[in-house]
């Protein structure tokens, strides 16, 4: 019975933690779309910045590995 | 490992990445052969194929190897210089290395039951702490003790500086776990949601359903390994542009 409810809160864990890729999506969409509005406006200045495009969503995306990660460690390893 | 008798899936998505002895069903120990080592060989002869052998000829029409080396060599080149500058350019052998082994490993594990090497944390961490340490080292020999300056944004106003060199002093020291942990974990995450949805294709309702899934699934995996691939080596060059000017 105590394992069953320790297990249900990892599951419980493991799910709220997914919400924190949410917060990611978010992210990386408005650093894509920021870039994509900035880039038609002036589309002969967007060539030379895709390098900071990916920098940006490299970054954005990075927290939400890190709470994909929280919910397999939950699921896992404790 | 939470194992369920029966969770309803054929097979648990994260079991391709349990790295197992090649030869026997021995203990796995430092020495071990296992299906981890098999692909890294892989990876690492078919960089060789492709640079050493595809450029044999040095033929003044390229071959089609040839032009892929190329334009493989030129596009990390062309990286290096634009970040780092020109006194960058000398640590390009290091980044190429990383780079075509980053994305051959990425590639060979798309190949259906092929083990990808990245997409575990132990084998990024490595990868990601060589190039912190690395930078680390290289900026304190380069800069001296100016090298600390990294930390103390002198555009701010003197208030706010200590809290954001607090803040710096983290982020700089986060920066290996989130180099390490994007890769294994876009890997990982990629390669899991596929074997679920090969998982539903035993259920003859959604089977056609969930094979459409896994063919568009497949093509973002595609996309996906040579980003992650293009997004190490463009941090590792953003990290050394940071260890050799340091002042913002």
């Amino acid at each position: 019975m105590e394992g069953d409810i320790a297990q249900m809160g990892q599951f419980i864990g493991a799910g709220l933690a997914s919400v924190g890729m949410g917060g990611a999506a978010v992210g990386v969409g408005n650093v894509a779309g920021s870039f994509l509005s900035g880039a038609l406006r002036n589309p002969s200045a967007a060539a030379g910045q895709t390098a900071t495009l990916f920098i940006g969503i490299a970054f954005a995306e990075a927290l939400g590995i890190f709470s994909f990660l929280v919910a397999l460690l939950l699921m896992f390893a404790v | 490992m939470a194992e369920k008798e029966d969770g309803g899936l054929v097979f648990h998505p994260m079991d391709q990445f349990i790295v197992k002895p090649l030869f026997g069903d021995g203990p796995v120990g430092v020495l071990t052969i296992t299906n981890s080592t098999l692909w890294m060989a892989l990876t690492v002869l078919a960089v060789i194929a492709l640079l050493v052998l595809g450029t044999r000829s040095r033929a003044i029409v390229p071959t089609r190897s040839q032009s892929v080396a190329e334009l493989a060599y030129g596009f990390v080149y062309q990286m290096v210089e634009d970040i780092t500058g020109k006194d960058g350019v000398k640590y390009f052998p290091y980044i190429m290395t990383l780079f075509m082994f980053i994305l051959f490993s990425n590639y060979l594990g798309l190949l259906p039951m092929a083990f990808t090497p990245t997409s575990h944390i132990a084998v990024t961490a490595v990868l990601a702490v060589a190039v912190f340490l690395a930078v680390t080292v290289l900026g304190f020999v380069k800069n001296g003790a100016s090298f600390l300056s990294l930390f103390w944004v002198s555009s701010a106003p003197l208030a706010l500086r200590p809290i954001l060199a607090l803040i710096e002093v983290i982020s700089y020291f986060v920066r290996p776990v989130s180099h390490s942990i994007r890769l294994a974990g876009n890997m990982m995450a990629g390669h899991a949601v596929i074997k679920v949805f090969a998982a539903f294709a035993a259920v003859v309702a959604i089977s056609p359903l969930s094979i459409l899934a896994i063919t568009a699934m497949y093509g973002l995996e595609m996309l996906v390994a040579g980003i992650q691939a293009y997004v190490f080596t463009i941090l590792t060059c953003v990290y050394l542009k940071d260890a050799l000017h340091p002042h913002h």
